[in-house]
C-alpha cells in the first residue's frame, strides 16, 4: 500500500480531469496497485487452500461413500468369531468365498451379458436378471457365494461392468449336530438363530459397523458348554428313539447341574444350519426351551422337595393313598394304586398323584406358587439363546390347580426350566441358570441363589436314587455310576382335553446320585406302543431306557468315573432318620 | 560452508536467496520421491515395467532439475528475461514441430523425441511466458514508448494457439489464467475485473445451456450416478479407505485400479497410504511456498520482479491447487499435475526452471543494483525485449 502513495505522479496526471481522463484512465495500467494486488492474490491462495484442507479433513472425517463401495459396504457380509464346543471342537466357523456382482450402468451390451452369464451359471432366471441389469442401479448382485470355479469362468467372460466380491461364509462342519444351540447366520452373515444371533447381540453387529472386523481371525472363539461328542451320541440315540417309538418328536439334554453348563442339547426332528431352509417348520422348533409342556410326574420331584423343605413334612411323614382324593365334582386317582398309607419315600417311588397332591394342599397355594416362583417355575427363563417361551399359567388358581400343579398337570413350561428346577433340588439346594457358555463352578457359585436346604437336598437324591433302585426309573439304572432318576408321563392337551392316548413321557436322570454332577433329560413326544414295550405308552418303558442307553455310552466320555462298588453311607441323614428303604 | 567475511559468487548466492523457499522446494522434491514410491509400483506394474520404475526415473530427472533450478537461481534479472525468451522461442519452435511431426499419444501431439528423451515443450513454455508477460506488463508501465499492454496482449494468443491446436486444454487454462492474474497484479482497472468476470460467468452459463458437450461435463460433476465417474470414485474410494492414517506404505489396495496414480491422481493414492494427515503436510507446504513468494513479491520494490514472482507463484500454485481440487472432487476432471510429486519428466524439468527463477527474482538486491537501472534506463531500451 505504501507504494500506491509513493510514485503517484508517474502514473496518474493529475491536471486533466474530466469526463475523457476516467475513459483514459480504464485504458491505464496501474502497475503502483501491484503489491496491493499482489495481497488480493495472496488472500485469494489463502481462502483456496482453506477450501482444499477443509475437504480433506471432511473426507477424513466422514468418507465420501460412492458407487460400489457404498454399495456393497452394507451388503458384503461380515466376519463372525469362530464357535467352539467346550474341548476347542469347531462348530461354526467362516470360510472365505466370492460373491459376483454387476454395475448396470457399465454393462454396454446387457442382452449379451444375460446370455453369456447364464451359460455359465444356468441356475440364474434369465428373464429376472435382464430385469435387474436394465435397471438403473449401481450395484446388484448376480449370484452369491459361487465356486472358485464358477468365479474362474465368469471372469473368463470379460464382461465390463461385472466383478467379484470376496465374502465370508458361514460353515457348519457338524451338520446337524448342534443345530438348534447354534442357530445360523443368512447369506449376509448376520446371526438369525441361536447362539449366532446372541454373538451379535452382544456387540459384534457394531463391531462391523465401525469396520473393525476384517476376518473371523481378528475375534476370539465363542467357547460353549456343549461337548461335540455328548451332543453327537445323544442326537443318535434319539434318532433311533424317534424311529423306534414311531414319535412326533424327540428331545433331551445334558446339563452339568453345579455349573448350569448344558453340555448337549438335541430336539428332533432338527435341520442342518449350513442349509436352514427347513429350519422354520412348525415341528422343527427347540423342544428344549421353546416348546412348552406339561411336566406329569417329573413335577413331583417339586413337590416332594417343596414339602421337605417347608419343615411341615419330613422324610417319614406319612399320606393316606387308600382312596381317591375326591375335590367337588373331580377324583384324582393313582396310576399304580397302592391303596395304602405312604411314606414320602414310597410316594415318590410309587408316583402317587394322591400323595403329591395332598403335600401341596397340606402347605396351600400360596407357598405352592411361592415355591415355584422361587425355582423359575411361572417365568420365562431367558438364557443366551434367544429363543424362548414362556410358561402357561393357569388363569385362576385354586386347590384344584395346586392339586393338579403337585403331579404335574396345569402348568406347562419349558423342558430347560424343570431341568433347571431338578438340578437344584439335587446339587445342594443352588438355582442356576443354565448357560450355553463354557463356565466354571466358581463362576456358577456367584450367581448362584439358595432355594432349598441342603438337608432337603439330600432327601432328593435319596429318593430319586431309590426310583432307580426299585421305582420306574430301573431301566436307566446304569451300573457304575449310581444313577438316579424320575420318570414323567404325562397326558397330552388335545383341543382342550386331555388325551388317553397321546403322552409326552420324560425322563429326568442324575448321577452319580451322591454327588450328583450330570442331569440328564429325554423328552419322547407321542411314542407308539411297541412289542418290547407290551403295548405301555408311559416314561419307564421309553423316555427312561433311551436315556439309560444314552448314559451308558456318554457317561464314559464325561469326567466322572464309574465305580464297580456302591458308595458306602451315600445318603448318611437319611440313614440317620431312618427313611423308608434305608433298613 | 559458506563464509561472509569474503565476497564470492557462490556466497553472494546464499546470502541473499530466499533460503526458506529453497527449503521448502527441496522437502517438496524428496516428498514427491517418497510419494511416488506409492503412487508409481501399481501403474509400472500395470504397465510391467519394475516395481520402481516411476521412481527410478523421476530421481534420473530431479538430479538435473536440481542442478537447472540451483544454476538459473544465479542469474540476474536481466539475464533471466534473455533466458526466458531463448526458451520461449525454442519451445515455440519445439511445439510447432511436435504439432506436425511428434507421435500422437492419447489424441494428442504433445511429444517430440529429442536424442532419444520425450520431451512435452509445452511444459517448458509455461515458465518462459510467465516472465516475458510480466516483463511486458512492468516495461509497458515504466516506459511510455513501449505498447507493453499491447505485447502482452499479443503474447497470450501467440502462446496457447499452438497448445489448443494439440490440443491441450489444461495447460491452454492454466496459462490463460496466469495471465489474466497477471494483467490483474499489473493494475487492470476493476471495471475490466469486474466487467469481464461477470461476461465470464455469463459466457459459462450461456455455454452450460447452449452447448451439449460443456452441459455433459458440468452434469456428470455434480451428479455421480450419471456417466463415467470411474476415475473420482476410485479416488473417493482412496480416502476412505485411507482415513486420517493410512493404510500403511504399500497397504493401499485401492490404487491399484485407481488411473493416473503416479500423475494426475497421486495425491488420492498418497491418501490412502499415508492419509489424510500427509495430505495435509502437502497442501502445507504448497501454501508455505506460495505464501511466503506473495510476500516477497509484495516487498520487492522491482516491478518486472514483483509481476514475475506473483505470476510463477499464481502458475505454481493454480496448477497444485486444480490437481488437489480435482483429487478431492471439489472440480471436475482436468488433466493436471501436482508440481514436484507426480512423475513426468518435462513436468519436473519445467518446474524447476520456474522455481529457479523465482529463487532468482526473490533474491535480496542492494537498492543501489536497481537504482542503476534507471538512469541507464535509455540504454537498455536499445537492446530490444531484454
Amino acid at each position: 500500500m505504501s507504494a500506491d502513495d509513493s510514485l503517484p505522479q508517474d502514473a496518474s496526471p493529475a491536471p486533466r480531469r474530466g469526463v475523457f481522463g476516467h475513459v483514459r484512465d480504464l485504458f491505464r495500467l496501474r502497475v503502483d496497485k501491484s503489491t496491493a494486488r499482489v495481497a488480493v492474490v495472496a488472500l485469494g491462495f489463502t481462502a483456496l487452500f482453506g477450501v482444499i484442507g477443509g475437504r480433506l479433513v471432511m473426507l477424513a472425517v466422514s468418507p465420501e461413500q460412492t458407487g460400489l463401495r457404498k454399495a456393497t459396504s452394507s451388503a458384503i457380509s461380515a466376519a463372525r468369531p469362530d464357535i467352539v464346543d467346550r474341548n476347542g471342537e469347531t462348530l461354526a466357523t467362516d470360510v472365505k468365498s466370492v460373491s459376483i456382482f454387476a454395475e448396470p450402468r457399465n454393462i454396454i451390451d446387457k442382452d449379451e451379458a444375460v446370455e453369456l452369464l447364464t451359460a455359465v451359471l444356468p441356475d440364474l432366471n434369465a428373464r429376472e436378471l435382464r430385469e435387474r441389469l436394465g435397471t438403473k442401479r449401481g450395484f446388484i448382485w448376480i449370484k452369491r457365494e459361487v465356486t472358485p470355479r464358477q468365479q474362474a469362468e465368469v471372469h473368463r467372460l470379460g464382461i465390463p461392468g461385472v466383478g467379484f466380491v470376496p465374502e465370508h461364509k458361514r460353515v457348519y462342519p457338524n451338520g446337524n449336530a448342534a443345530a438348534h444351540v447354534l442357530g445360523f447366520a443368512n447369506v449376509d452373515n448376520v446371526g438369525i438363530a441361536g447362539m449366532e444371533k446372541y454373538i451379535d447381540s452382544q456387540g459384534l453387529q457394531d463391531l462391523n459397523g465401525a469396520g473393525f472386523t476384517r476376518a473371523s481371525t481378528d475375534l476370539k472363539p465363542v467357547e460353549l458348554s456343549i461337548d461335540l461328542r455328548v451332543q453327537h451320541a445323544m442326537r443318535d440315540e434319539l434318532a433311533k428313539a424317534l424311529e423306534k417309538y414311531r414319535a412326533k418328536a424327540t428331545a433331551g439334554m445334558v446339563l452339568d447341574v453345579n455349573t448350569g453348563e448344558v453340555v448337549a442339547l438335541v430336539s428332533l426332528p432338527d435341520f442342518d444350519p449350513n442349509n436352514p431352509v427347513d429350519a422354520l417348520e412348525k415341528d422343527r422348533i427347540n423342544r428344549i426351551n421353546v416348546g412348552v409342556f406339561e411336566m406329569g410326574s417329573t413335577f413331583k420331584a417339586l413337590t416332594v422337595a417343596m414339602a421337605l423343605d417347608s419343615g411341615k413334612y419330613n422324610i417319614n411323614s406319612s399320606f393316606d393313598a387308600r382312596a381317591k382324593l375326591r375335590y367337588g365334582k373331580f377324583a384324582i386317582g393313582d396310576y399304580h394304586a397302592t391303596n395304602r398309607i405312604l411314606t414320602v419315600p414310597e410316594v415318590f417311588v410309587h408316583s402317587s398323584n394322591i400323595g403329591t397332591a395332598k403335600m401341596a394342599l397340606g402347605l396351600g397355594v400360596e407357598a405352592h406358587k411361592a415355591f415355584l416362583r422361587k425355582l423359575g417355575q411361572l417365568e420365562r427363563m431367558q438364557t443366551e439363546l434367544p429363543e424362548s417361551a414362556a410358561p402357561i399359567l393357569p388363569q385362576r388358581w385354586g386347590e384344584l390347580n395346586t392339586m393338579t400343579i403337585a403331579f404335574g398337570h396345569g402348568l406347562a413350561v419349558a423342558p430347560l426350566q424343570s431341568v433347571a428346577a431338578v438340578a437344584a433340588l439335587v446339587n445342594g439346594g443352588y438355582m442356576i441358570t443354565p448357560t450355553f457358555l463354557k463356565r466354571t463352578e466358581a463362576e456358577a457359585r456367584t450367581k448362584a441363589v439358595r432355594v432349598i436346604k441342603p438337608e432337603t437336598s439330600e432327601g432328593m437324591r435319596y429318593v430319586m436314587r431309590l426310583n432307580a433302585e426299585r421305582g420306574s426309573a430301573n431301566r436307566a439304572a446304569i451300573a457304575g455310576f449310581f444313577v438316579g432318576g424320575k420318570t414323567g408321563t404325562a397326558e397330552k392337551v388335545i383341543n382342550g382335553r386331555y388325551s388317553k392316548t397321546k403322552n409326552l413321557t420324560t425322563f429326568t436322570a442324575v448321577y452319580p446320585m451322591d454327588n450328583p454332577r450330570y442331569l440328564f433329560l429325554t423328552i419322547i413326544d407321542e411314542p407308539q406302543a411297541t412289542p418290547e414295550t407290551f403295548g405301555f405308552t408311559t416314561s419307564g418303558w421309553n423316555a427312561a431306557p433311551v436315556a439309560g442307553n444314552i448314559i451308558e455310552r456318554v457317561a464314559p466320555l464325561l469326567s466322572v468315573p464309574p465305580r464297580f462298588e456302591a458308595p458306602e453311607r451315600p445318603f448318611p441323614l437319611m440313614t440317620r432318620l431312618g427313611a423308608w428303604g434305608t433298613r | 560452508m559458506v563464509s561472509r567475511a569474503e565476497r564470492s559468487i557462490v556466497g553472494d548466492w546464499w546470502w541473499t536467496i530466499d533460503r526458506f523457499l529453497l527449503a521448502s522446494l527441496l522437502a517438496l522434491m524428496v516428498a514427491g520421491l517418497v510419494l511416488l514410491m506409492a503412487g508409481g509400483p501399481p501403474v509400472a506394474e500395470r504397465l510391467g515395467l519394475s516395481t520402481f520404475h516411476f521412481v527410478h526415473r523421476q530421481v534420473m530427472f530431479l538430479l538435473p532439475g536440481i542442478g537447472i533450478m540451483l544454476a538459473v537461481s544465479f542469474l540476474s534479472p536481466r539475464l533471466v528475461r534473455r533466458v526466458a525468451l531463448f526458451i520461449y522461442l525454442i519451445s515455440l519452435a519445439l511445439i510447432m514441430l511436435a504439432l506436425h511431426f511428434g507421435p500422437e499419444i492419447k489424441g494428442a501431439h504433445r511429444w517430440i523425441n529429442i536424442g532419444g528423451v520425450g520431451i512435452q515443450p509445452s511444459e517448458f513454455v509455461k515458465p518462459a511466458f510467465v516472465i516475458l508477460a510480466a516483463w511486458a506488463f512492468s516495461e509497458g508501465s515504466r516506459r511510455s514508448d513501449m505498447p507493453g499492454a499491447g505485447l502482452a496482449l499479443l503474447l497470450l494468443p501467440a502462446t496457447i494457439v499452438p497448445l489448443v491446436m494439440q490440443p491441450d486444454f489444461g495447460q491452454t487454462m492454466l496459462i490463460t489464467i496466469t495471465w489474466a492474474g497477471l494483467f490483474f497484479i499489473a493494475g487492470l482497472h476493476w471495471f475490466w475485473v469486474v466487467g469481464l468476470g461477470g461476461a465470464g460467468l455469463i459466457g459459462i452459463g450461456a455455454a452450460y445451456q447452449f452447448m451439449p458437450h460443456v452441459r455433459g461435463r458440468i452434469q456428470r460433476f455434480m451428479d455421480k450416478d450419471s456417466g463415467d465417474t470411474f476415475q473420482v470414485d476410485t479416488a473417493m474410494e482412496s480416502f476412505a479407505h485411507g482415513g486420517w492414517f493410512g493404510t500403511g506404505p504399500g497397504e493401499g489396495t485401492v490404487k491399484r485400479i485407481l488411473p493416473d496414480a503416479h500423475t494426475d491422481f497421486i495425491f488420492s493414492a498418497t491418501a490412502e497410504e499415508f492419509g489424510v494427515i500427509v495430505c495435509l503436510l502437502v497442501l502445507f507446504i504448497y501454501a508455505l511456498i506460495v505464501l511466503r513468494g506473495l510476500s516477497l513479491a509484495r516487498r520487492n520494490e522491482d516491478t518486472f520482479c514483483r509481476l514475475a514472482t506473483a505470476g510463477l507463484l499464481l502458475m505454481f500454485g493454480l496448477q497444485a491447487s486444480i490437481n488437489m481440487a480435482v483429487n478431492t472432487h471439489l472440480m471436475p476432471a482436468k488433466g493436471m499435475t501436482l508440481p514436484f510429486i507426480s512423475y513426468g519428466g518435462s513436468s519436473l524439468l519445467s518446474l524447476a526452471l520456474a522455481m529457479g527463477f523465482l529463487i532468482a527474482l526473490t533474491r535480496r538486491r542492494p537498492r543501489a543494483e536497481l537504482m542503476d537501472r534507471y538512469p541507464a534506463a535509455p540504454a537498455a531500451a536499445t537492446a530490444p525485449q531484454a
